[in-house]
């Protein structure tokens, strides 16, 4: 992958690790942090916390809605339970245990999914969560967080176990790039302007933060000045921020490793239209089933790259062009 | 010449052995080249599929993968796919020099079984714990629409984790299909552990099936001449389905993988060096050599 390179941005850990090593680290802090595992620790990354706790670490096999409800009874019982597997399998196998056992009931439940979106890469479309955004969204009680690179993932990793309630965490299995010092803070619900702008606002999260940023840095050599928003919490949205992009920047591009229809792109589309409409441009991946291939090569094929982003970029400002020209003639 | 009711010339047990030598070389060769997949998860299916494809178990058209007659193999633990490219390709259903484009772009054989990629493939998996269902639906079809086609699924032994295996075991007793041969390939290994470990109580697996009605064999799952009598002795059974369990190696016995006592290097490729022992250990084994035969 070569997202964000040519700004300059190291390449760190990916967000699976450093959610574990925040797992590990919390583990050591807090007694009462158990973790429900279905025999993928060593690709969750809930091993090493299993290998340092191992009476407070169950792996319940493959089995992905027993995993659920084990979970969710332990959080009744006061635990402050974590389930974790491949994004796909916890969402797509256990949904009815996580709706029924965990969001109905508002179950201290912190739910953690890795192998989101199409960088997952050759293992193909049966192991990539693109729906897990969607589906997380879709449950009233949660609270759903898509961190963009390895400090933010310890932190939002912190953040969602002091926080009371069902939390999804969203996690991916490549490399990534750096975008935060260590010990940056993540406040849940609170966008991060990474750069100001005032002619377009790319909003992002997760690997499309560095895209957007790259995309961002692409646009001002045009003389387009974007606005970059790490929208990390996808659920509740920053709707402040929002609409404060929109009104200050006049148009707004979402960017997300996720299905285009229903993710942050849709949240962010229903937002905007409430409280200040604006033109929308959306990216993320069409309405199909991806394949396999190398990270980067799925990340171009599926329109996933800094380009697309400052196409999309160029479509909604001249959209907001045309509307500004039509409403003074 | 093809014969119309898709029965396949049955290949000697000295031609079946040689050419699962050839089949788990491509396996071991292709993962590597790929740099991905799980060699070792393939290695222990290699034997039952050989037997299935070319023993002269199954009746397919490679030509026509959509005749209504064939018989239906679906691969339930998906992520060992490249022991079946590899026998697709043996059969004819593709040519045996795509084998290397496993896991690249644009190519159909994808990481895990994707049926709209590949035409023989008759399931797309990969989320485990769902081939057992599908198949019963064929099975099913094929009693409502009177047609005499058979339907064999493999499962891992970790797959057996999951709940819906056992629902669909449930099913297939209730409604008597005697079409529906599962395999079990019970090779001690799932992805963090021993089975005996992950979930003690779930082995021994015989007996399981056995109370839920099935008609249960356990066989050596590398005896090439013990699998082709179990698929001989299942197609007599009548009126419920039938359980194959399948003692096998994770990784056939070979020294790369027998290292690792954790999981067999479930998921992981040989390197470089890796892959030449594998290779002449598997050669001695079967007496083979390499570019020869
Ligand atoms: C529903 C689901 N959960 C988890 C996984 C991840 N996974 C892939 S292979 C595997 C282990 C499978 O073990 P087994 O069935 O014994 O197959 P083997 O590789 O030993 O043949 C796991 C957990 C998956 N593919 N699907
Ligand atoms: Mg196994």
């Amino acid at each position: 992958m070569d997202i964000g390179k040519r700004l300059g941005l190291e390449y760190g850990p990916p967000t699976r690790n450093a959610f574990g090593e925040a797992l590990l680290e919390l583990g050591r802090e807090n007694h009462d942090i158990v973790v429900v595992d279905g025999d993928v620790g060593n690709s969750t990354r809930t091993q090493s916390f299993g290998d340092a706790f191992p009476e407070r670490f169950f792996n319940v096999g493959i089995a992905e809605s027993n995993l659920v409800g084990t979970a969710s009874g332990l959080a009744a019982s006061g635990k402050l339970a974590l389930a974790a597997s491949f994004a796909c399998f916890l969402f797509c196998n256990a949904y009815d245990q996580i709706r029924m056992s965990v969001a109905f009931p508002r179950l201290n439940v912190k739910l953690v999914g890795s192998h989101s979106g199409i960088s997952v890469g050759e293992d193909g479309p049966s192991q990539m969560a693109i729906e897990d955004i969607a589906l997380s969204t879709s449950l009233p009680n949660f609270t759903v967080l898509v961190p963009a690179d390895a400090p933010s993932t310890r932190a939002a990793t912190r953040a969602m176990f002091a926080h009371e309630g069902p939390v999804y965490l969203r996690t991916g299995r490549p490399k990534v790039p750096i975008i935060y010092p260590d010990g940056v803070d993540f406040q849940i619900g609170k966008a991060n302007q990474l750069r100001d702008g005032r002619d377009v606002t790319l909003i992002a999260c997760g690997l499309m933060v560095a895209a957007a940023l790259e995309a961002a840095h692409d646009l001002s050599q045009e003389g387009i000045e974007a606005r970059v928003l790490d929208m990390h919490t996808v659920k509740p949205l920053d709707e402040e921020a929002i609409e404060l992009a929109a009104r200050e920047t006049g148009c707004i591009v979402t960017a997300e490793e996720h299905l285009v229809q229903q993710g942050l792109g849709g949240a962010v589309a229903q937002a905007v239209v409430a409280r200040y409409p604006v033109p929308m441009r959306f990216v993320g991946v069409p309405d199909v089933y991806a394949e396999s291939g190398k990270p980067q090569q799925l990340l171009e094929k599926y329109g996933l790259m800094p380009a697309d982003i400052t196409k999309a970029a160029r479509d909604a400002l001249a959209r907001k062009e045309a509307q500004h020209a039509g409403s003074l003639s | 010449m093809m014969a119309e009711n898709g029965n396949r010339p049955r290949r000697s047990l000295d031609e079946l052995r040689q050419t699962s030598w050839r089949l788990s070389r491509q396996i071991m060769k292709m993962t590597t080249d790929a740099g991905s997949g799980h060699p070792s998860s393939s290695l222990s299916a290699i034997d039952t599929l050989t037997a299935l494809y070319f023993g002269g178990i199954m009746r397919y058209h490679p030509e026509r993968p959509q005749w209504p007659d064939r018989d239906r193999f679906i691969l339930s633990k998906g992520h060992g796919v490249p022991a079946l490219y590899a026998v697709m390709a043996e059969a004819g259903y593709f040519d045996p020099q795509r084998l290397m484009t496993l896991r690249e772009l644009n190519s159909p054989l994808e990481g895990h079984p994707n049926m709209r990629a590949l035409p023989g493939l008759e399931a797309s998996t990969g989320s485990l714990g769902q081939g057992l269902s599908i198949g019963l639906g064929h099975a099913l079809a094929a009693r409502l629409d009177g047609r005499d086609y058979r339907v064999y699924v493999m499962l891992g032994d970790g797959e057996a984790d999951e709940g819906q295996v056992w629902e669909a075991t449930m099913a297939a007793s209730k409604f008597d299909v005697d079409n529906l041969t599962a395999i079990l390939d019970y090779n001690q290994y799932q992805q963090t552990g021993p089975v005996a470990e992950v979930m003690p109580s779930l082995p021994p697996f015989a007996d399981k099936w056995r109370v839920f009605g099935w008609h249960v064999l356990e066989i050596d799952g590398h005896d090439l001449q013990a699998i082709l009598e179990a698929f001989e002795e299942v197609r007599q059974v009548r009126d419920r389905p039938q359980m194959i369990v399948a003692h096998t190696l994770k990784g056939k016995g070979l020294s790369p993988f027998e290292d690792n006592d954790v999981n067999r290097m479930h998921g992981e490729t040989l390197d470089e060096e890796q892959l030449e022992v594998a290779l002449s250990e598997l050669d001695a084994r079967y007496g083979y050599v390499a570019g020869v035969k």
